[in-house]
Formats: structure tokens, sequence, C-alpha cells
């Protein structure tokens, strides 16, 4: 049974990743609910041990001797809280073994198809492929793949409510052709939810019914202009729960620690970067870069929409990291991408053996500042990528004038085109090694600046220790000791960063920004275009008004001044003059170089010229 | 004294290994346990269901879906030829008749009287799944395959390209340090596992291939030759599928980098001697490595195990594996408990090695080197 809210005292949260299992505590003291200490142990869910509880147990263990307090009870966890023993509350994330893979089908590719896509990214799932009518395979050849996948789930969606029957079926049947076995095993039935068109539901019944562990949920594309992912959303988890987790090696047990459901990792995030959104009244980005994906998360406004109705939206670029992957960034972005942010010559073969022996060996670590600074090159360029995937995804309904929220009946303007509005972008935060772990912090603020480049005013943050997964989940239980935490223990302000919209030639004066802090003295600076300029903030939060020269924009027209109140930061005020729209780096390879050394010494990003 | 765990790669004169060879779906295991196999034993068969054909029976017969059940020539199950007529329907007031010819040889897999569509799926696919290595049956998979044993010496490489192979062990450089040049290819390598240096170029992949090589084993290979060899960057990973008539494996990894001396030699020492080869690579979940496995006569009495720990202690002969050393071999000197902060201001767990060579020390990052003693 869950605990009543305000009789937590203390809560021990696990997070079972691909490699490692990541414990942390928290507990309430006279400022509220704080971390207090976390532990780490490699994950138990492959051979040897096949038995994800050891990994757990050894994470709880660290946090047990760093703390000095006793939270086991041999290979149990000790709740609730007696005396100074064990904690109120246990809960846990995982994407261990690969996470949630899943398949998504859907009569048109661009329409049911994309918004099945949407509500199995937003439950947390990769998607491994996205079968419809219209992806231009035939059938036998969809057949084949549905088989060489193996997913943990299928989610099936197709037509409107009371639309077309007969192609839903035929979907059913091709699926039901592929006779699909679950990953993990044959022990169990694979699951298959059915989300579209009610009235073919009893044709897919008699289809899948023998062969699937099928559920059939309310429609999650109702009629062209609605979207409604909840309900298969929530039945994703469910199933996630009731099938997938109990299969997967020493989970079962693992569940009976926890009156909450063991959520997948991503799902956990999604949930927390939703919350903080609503309650501070921002569009907020959030971005994981881990060794093998990178998932980005955003909630925006709805375009046009006449309250402050948001749409969430989540995406994985399943092949793009810094390890794993690493080798995928460089075949997909293109060696002269990556080069274009280093500021000396390296020559193409020993690059290309660099990065491959990254991938053959994920997890060496830089240990000159020049190959820092190479690592810090391919960064931007998966983060650039992964964004740019996650605005193809984060749209607006395909068809008409359109209504689509996670949650219910929302009014949208364009059809089909990008939420994001980087123009509108409050908070962007990063987390990932090469983001929360990089040296200096100006380092992970311009990694992301040249990768997302906001428009207009943003703030940028950083999760210190990549804790978001266990506050997501938190959040689901005690929404209180979950912001409390995130705000005061896992983000870590950066600045806010100062980007108009225009260009200019170089030295042309561009924006003039006035930094009043709520304790100091205020200051103001003009910026030429094509240079950065770094401003220590102190205090917590400041006004912050910035006024661009005619032709340049900060989102309230041309030459026209914004203000904001923002959060001070850790690197500063950074004002980006170097351009949007284009924001475009010297073609010449001197001039280049030149130009990135000069904005390393405007950002102190490194403590020797490279 | 401090010790820390690394990742290393074994290299083994003699072990145990054991590799399950599993089906992709259930069929016929075809050895026993106890029996002797070769690498070429087959250890179990299967057919896989064959591809679907979709028919729209409704609307090439012009016939209402819910009617379509009744103009199949054969019922549902049974086999049907290429070119065969399967379903027929009156057309023009009962003056003509339609009919639909099969799309493949295979059988009736299902009708539906909602869409109108016939499946046809196509023949089985017969496949076949043999021992890898030469050893004996150790335990039969019921339905899906066997464990093979076999003792044996083994070679673990850091990436590999291509299948599963096999072939008389070959020594065609000089020395560890020599790369493998197309001249030091002979006639006499066809059907061989080729031991090269430290480096080949993809011009000299290309004429092993030609001559009827295997596989090769060398230190390392650069990745715009892999580019070429594949066709194509490889983004994950994830090898072994390839088509490419030669297997490869890198034994050190990228760009021109010496083979272990315990590695080569150990090789050296079965020249001659058929070895199993298999390239495939995942870095991801479950780490697979490529390996070179050579067979040892089959003896009774204890199993040295083939799994290893691999704690890092002073006096622990390990390879730099990233710059500014990388590939530089040495021994542990020493292991500070504390953090040191490195170049890059990171403040990290380290330790001082002290190169083979030219005997001079340097402070590496413990996650930058690997073990070479197995």
């Amino acid at each position: 049974m869950i605990p009543a809210p305000e009789s937590i005292r203390s809560i021990l949260a696990t997070d079972c990743g691909s490699t490692t299992t990541k414990a942390i505590l928290i507990e309430r003291g006279a400022e509220g609910y704080r971390l207090v200490t976390r532990g780490e142990a490699p994950t138990t869910v492959e051979a040897p041990f096949e038995d994800v509880t050891r990994g757990v147990l050894n994470a709880v263990r660290e946090v047990e001797e760093l703390r000095g307090r006793k939270l086991l009870d041999g290979d149990r966890i000790l709740t609730p809280q007696s005396g100074d023993d064990g904690v109120d509350l246990y809960l846990s994330t995982s994407s261990a073994g690969g996470g949630l893979q899943m398949m998504v089908s859907g009569l048109v590719l661009q329409m049911t198809g994309e918004s099945a896509q949407r509500a199995a990214l937003g439950a947390g799932a990769i998607v491994m492929d996205v079968i419809a009518l219209n992806d231009g395979r035939r059938a036998h050849e969809k057949v084949r793949r549905l088989r060489q996948l193996r997913p943990d789930m299928i989610l099936i969606s197709g037509g409107t409510d009371g639309g077309d029957v007969k192609r839903v079926t035929e979907m059913a049947e091709i699926i039901a052709a592929a006779d699909p076995r679950a990953r993990l095993g044959a022990g169990y039935e694979l699951p298959v939810i059915f989300a579209g068109n009610q009235s073919a539901a009893a044709n897919v019944t008699a289809c899948l019914g023998s062969k699937t562990a099928l559920s059939v949920v309310p429609n999650l594309r109702p009629s062209l202009e609605r979207e409604h992912l909840g309900p298969a959303r929530d039945a994703i988890h469910e199933l996630f729960m009731e099938h997938v987790m109990a299969h997967a090696p020493g989970y079962k047990k693992l569940m009976t620690w926890s009156p909450v459901p063991i959520m997948p990792t991503p799902g956990a995030v999604g949930l927390i970067i939703e919350k903080v959104a609503k309650r501070d009244r921002l569009a907020v980005v959030g971005v994981d870069i881990g060794g093998a994906t990178t998932d980005v998360f955003s909630v925006f406004r709805v375009p046009g929409a006449a309250d402050d109705a948001t749409v969430f939206n989540r995406t994985v670029s399943a092949n793009l990291g810094m390890s794993y992957s690493v080798s995928n960034v460089m075949a997909e972005a293109g060696i002269a991408n990556i080069l274009r942010w280093v500021p000396f010559a390296v020559d193409e073969v020993e690059l290309r053996n660099r990065i491959k022996n990254k991938m053959i060996r994920p997890t060496t670590i830089p240990q000159t500042l020049e190959d820092l600074v190479i690592e810090q090159a391919i960064s931007r360029e998966a983060l650039r990528l992964s964004f740019e995937q996650h605005k193809a995804l984060a749209v607006g309904l395909k068809g008409k004038q359109t209504a689509r929220d996670i949650s219910d009946v929302l009014d949208q303007t364009a059809s089909g085109s990008s939420l994001v509005d980087l123009v509108d972008l409050g908070l962007l935060v990063g987390s990932g090694g090469v983001l929360s772990h990089a040296p200096r912090r100006a380092q992970a603020m311009l990694m992301m600046i040249d990768a997302f480049l906001p428009e207009g005013i943003t703030e940028l943050a950083v999760d210190s220790i990549f804790m978001t997964p266990q506050l997501g989940v938190l959040s689901t239980v005690h929404e209180t000791a979950a912001t409390q935490v995130f705000e005061r223990d896992c983000l870590v302000f950066l600045g806010p960063c100062v980007a108009p919209i225009g260009s200019a030639k170089p030295g042309a004066p561009c924006v003039t920004v006035e930094w009043a802090p709520e304790s100091g003295a205020p200051s103001r600076h003009t910026v030429a275009f094509g240079t950065l300029l770094r401003v220590p903030t102190a205090g917590e939060r400041g006004k912050l008004t910035a006024t661009p020269e005619r032709g340049f924009d900060l989102g309230a027209g041309k030459g026209k001044p914004v203000a904001r109140t923002v959060r001070a930061g850790v690197v500063g005020l950074v004002v980006d003059a170097r351009g949007r729209r284009p924001f475009a780096l010297p073609e010449e390879p001197a001039a280049r170089i030149a130009r990135l050394r000069e904005w390393n010494r405007a950002l102190d990003l490194y403590p020797r010229e490279v | 004294m401090g010790h820390a765990y690394t990742p290393g790669l074994r290299v083994a004169a003699e072990t145990v290994v054991r590799r399950e060879r599993r089906l992709p779906l259930k069929g016929d295991v075809c050895v026993v346990a106890g029996a002797a196999v070769g690498p070429e034993s087959v250890i179990a068969r299967c057919v896989l269901p064959g591809n679907v054909q979709t028919v729209n029976l409704a609307a090439k017969l012009g016939v209402d879906p819910a009617a379509v059940g009744g103009t199949l020539l054969k019922p549902v199950g049974s086999a049907v030829a290429l070119d065969e007529t399967i379903a027929e329907a009156k057309a023009m007031f009962g003056l003509m008749r339609n009919r639909v010819a099969s799309p493949a040889d295979g059988t009736l897999e299902s009708v539906s009287s909602v869409t109108g569509q016939l499946l046809v799926r196509e023949r089985p696919i017969p496949v076949e799944v043999n021992a890898y290595v030469r050893g004996h049956v150790a335990e039969v998979l019921p339905g899906e395959g066997a464990v093979v044993e076999s003792r044996a010496a083994l070679v673990q490489g850091i990436f590999g390209v291509g299948g599963e192979t096999n072939g008389r062990l070959a020594i065609a450089t000089s020395g560890p340090g020599q790369s493998l040049e197309a001249s030091h290819l002979k006639p006499e390598h066809r059907g061989a596992v080729v031991v090269g240096g430290d480096h080949v170029t993809h011009a000299t992949v290309l004429k092993a291939r030609e001559l009827g090589v295997r596989a090769l084993v060398v230190g390392g290979f650069d990745d715009r030759d892999l580019r070429q060899l594949l066709g194509r960057d490889l983004g994950v990973a994830i090898t072994g599928q390839e088509e490419l008539g030669i297997t490869l494996v890198l034994t050190e990894g990228f760009g021109r980098i010496g083979m272990a001396a315990r590695t080569w030699e150990l090789l050296n020492a079965h020249a001659g001697k058929v070895a199993s080869v298999s390239g495939a690579t995942q870095i991801r979940a479950g780490v697979l490595r490529p390996e070179i496995l050579i067979p040892l006569d089959e003896r009774a009495g204890a199993h040295a195990s083939e799994a290893e720990g691999g704690t890092l202690e002073v006096g622990s002969f390990v390879r730099v594996i990233r710059q500014p050393w990388f590939g530089r071999l040495g021994c542990v000197v020493e292991l500070p408990a504390e953090l040191a902060a490195l170049d890059t201001e990171a403040r990290v767990r380290v330790l001082v090695v002290e190169f083979a060579d030219d005997r001079t020390r340097a402070t590496v990052p413990r996650a930058n080197v690997e073990r070479l003693a197995g």
C-alpha cells in the first residue's frame, strides 16, 4: 500500500539502467525533501546473475554505507521506516535489457501511424518500426519484418471511429500471419494493444484474440481532428508490467518490493518534464544523451490555442549516442559536420579510427584536451540530429484544422507543422555523461546552445547526476517531494541565453542586454554581431532586458525589447550574437578555426587554447 | 595494494569453451549428448515458414468479400503450385469465368470474409545449424539445438566482420609488428585462416578473398578501409551477418597496432591446426566479441573455466586503449586511491604505467587501459 504523502519521511528510489543501477535516498528535513546520498552498482539483469535485484541490493548497500543507516534486512528493503532504520517508500524505474521495444501499426503512415508512434514513444518505448498500409512494403515484407524484430509489444491503430473497418482488419490479418513472438522468450503470449476504429474491434479480436494477449482500448485517433493517446499509453504501462517486466529476470521479486508500479525510465523522465512545464508555465525541452541512445522530451504550447494548452512529445534516437553508437553519429552527420566544431586540424583517417576505437571500447574517457574537444564536437552533432528527429515527429496532426493533446481536446492551427517553437522555449535541460560530467559547466552550456540553437531568451540547466527517472516515478505518488528535489538537488542552472534572430556583417551592433540581479549592481552590455559574451550572474534571480538592433528579433518583433525575470546560473548570462536563421560557421578552415577559438575564449571554455 | 576491475580480452592457451547452437525456431536435433562433432557436423535442422503473399480475391473476381470463401477451388490448407488456378467466379451474367492463379508455390493459408484477401504461404525454408567448433555435445536442447563443448586455445578479438568459418591456421608475416601485404599471400593459403601482423589494407583483404582465404586475423584495420569493404559506414557495432566472402578479425583495434605478443605467440604455436573463427561482434547488451578457437585434443579430467576475473593490480600487464598513448604496453606500477586531475580538468581514478619499450612512466585513467595477461 502506498503511504499517505504527509507521512513519508524517507524515500529510496532506483533506476535499473542497461549498464548501471542507480539508487538515491531522499529524506524530509526542516527545509523539505532533499537528496541525501546516492549509490550505484552494475546492473545484473544479464548472465551470469540474471536477477535484477542483485544490482538493486548492491546499489542500496552503497547508499547504506555512505549514509550510515540500515536500509536492508538481508535481501529485503526495510519498509516502513522505524527509528533511523528503513524507508517509508521504495520505488523503481527500469530500462534494463534494452528497455521496452515496440512495433506500431497504423493505416496511413503519416496519420494513425504517426499517432501510434507518439503514443508508444510517450509511454517510454523504443519504436522499432512503423507498419502501415502505405509504407511501401508488400504484405510478405511486412510479415518478414514483424518476425525478424521480435518486439516486446505491438500497438495497432487505424481508422477513425465509425470509419474504415476493412483495411483495419487487413492490418490485423497481416500481423496474425506473421505469428509474432515475444522477444524475451516463448514463455508468454505477445501483448498486443488495439487502439483503432472501435467498429473493427470484433474483427481484430477474431484475428488475434487466440494468438496474442490482446487488449482493446479506446481509439487513439477517434477522428482526424483529435488524438487521444492517454488510454493507449496507460495500456502500454500496464502490459509492460504484466507481461514484459514480469518475465525479465528478477523483476517479479522487484515488483513485490514497491507499492508503485515499475515504470520504463524514459516514461518517468517525461512525467517530470511535463510537470515542471505545467507548474512554471514554460515551454520545456529535455534531452538525455546516453551511450547508445538520445531521448528528447518537449512540452510546447499549442499554437493558436486560447488557453494554456500544451502538447507533450518524446522521441528516442535509438542509434545516436556517445559510446556504443558514436560511430553512427559520424555515419549520419558526416565527418565534415563533426570537424566544423573542432578548432584545430585533424586528419580524417585518424579521426575515423579514433571514433571506431571509442565504439569498440565504449568505457574509455578523453585524457587530452584535444580528445575532449573532439568528443564534445561529436556530441553537438548527436544532439543536433536527435533534435531534428524530434522536430519531425513533434508536429500538429496531419489532416486539417486540428485538435490534439495527451489529455484531450485542444485547438491547433497548422496541419503537420512542427510544434517546436524555439522562440517560445523557456527552459532547456540536458543530461547524460557528456553534459552532466563536462569538466566546465560552460562546455555543457555551449554544447547545448550550438546543437539546439535556442532563439530569444532561454534558460539552460543540466541534470547533475541523472536522477530524473526516479523523480518522475516519485511524482506519481508524491509530487511535492519530486519537485522539491528536482529543483534543489537535481537541476544545476547554467544561466540564461539571449540569441537574436537575424544576420549582419561581423562587428555590426546586434543587441544590448541589461542584467539587474535581485541583489547586486546592474550591468549593461552591447554585443556585436558574430560574437559571444559571457556575463557572470550573482544571486538567484534577476531581471534580464534585451534590446535587439533593427533587423534583429528576440521574439517580440524586429528591434523590440524583451524583458524577463530569469534564474541566474553557475555559468552566467550568455549572449549569443552569432546569428540565427541562419546560424553559419565560416567555410574557410582558417577563418572557422579563428572564430571558434575566439568564442571559446569568450566563454572561458577550456584551460588553455586548443 | 589497490586494485580495480578492468575488462580485458581473453587469450587462453587452454580452456573449455561451450557454444550454444540454436535454431531460430523449434525443429529437430540431430545429435545426442556425448557425440563427437566436427565444425561442419549438423546439430539441428528446422524449416522456417515461407513468406506470405496476399491476393485480393474480392477485387480480382469482382465478388463480395463475404463470398470469396466459396470461390476457392481447393480448401484452405491445400498445397498449390505457382500459376495454378486457385479460385474462380462467374462474371458477365454467367457468360464468363474470372480466374485467379496462385502467385507462388505453397499452401492456401487463410481467406478473409471481411477484406476479401487470400493469403498464400510460400514453401518452407530449410535451415541447418552446424557445430562450428570440433568437440562433443555437452547438452541437448530439445527441439532447439545443443551445447557443443570443446577444449581449445582461445583468442578473443576486439572487432570483426563476417560470419563463422574454419580453416587451417597459417602465419603469413614474420612478426606481430609487420603489416600483412598482398605479397605475403600465397596460393597455399586457399581455405586457410591467415594471421598477419599489425595492419592490413582493403586491397590486401580483396586479394585474400580472391585467393580463397577464409579468414584474416590482424592487429588493426583503418575505418576508411572498413567502409570500402562494407560499402557503407558502420554505425553500430553489430556484425557477423555480412556476406563478404571472408571473415576479418581485429585483435587490437582501428589503425596500425601491433598484435599483442601473447596473441601472436599463441597463434604461432598452433600454426597448421584447424581453427574455428567468428567475426560476430556486438558491443551492447551481452557483449559478443569475435574469436579464434583452436580445438585441442580432448582429455578427461579437470575442466578449466572459460570465465575470468579482471582485477587490475600493481604488476598487471596492460595496454593503453586511448590517446595519447594508444596501443602502448606496460606494467602497472601504482594505483593511487585518490582522484587525479587530467589535462581535460576531469578528476578521475588513475594508475601509473611503466611502458615496456622505453621504461618511461605515465599517468592514465583506469578506464583507458585493458589488462592483457589472461
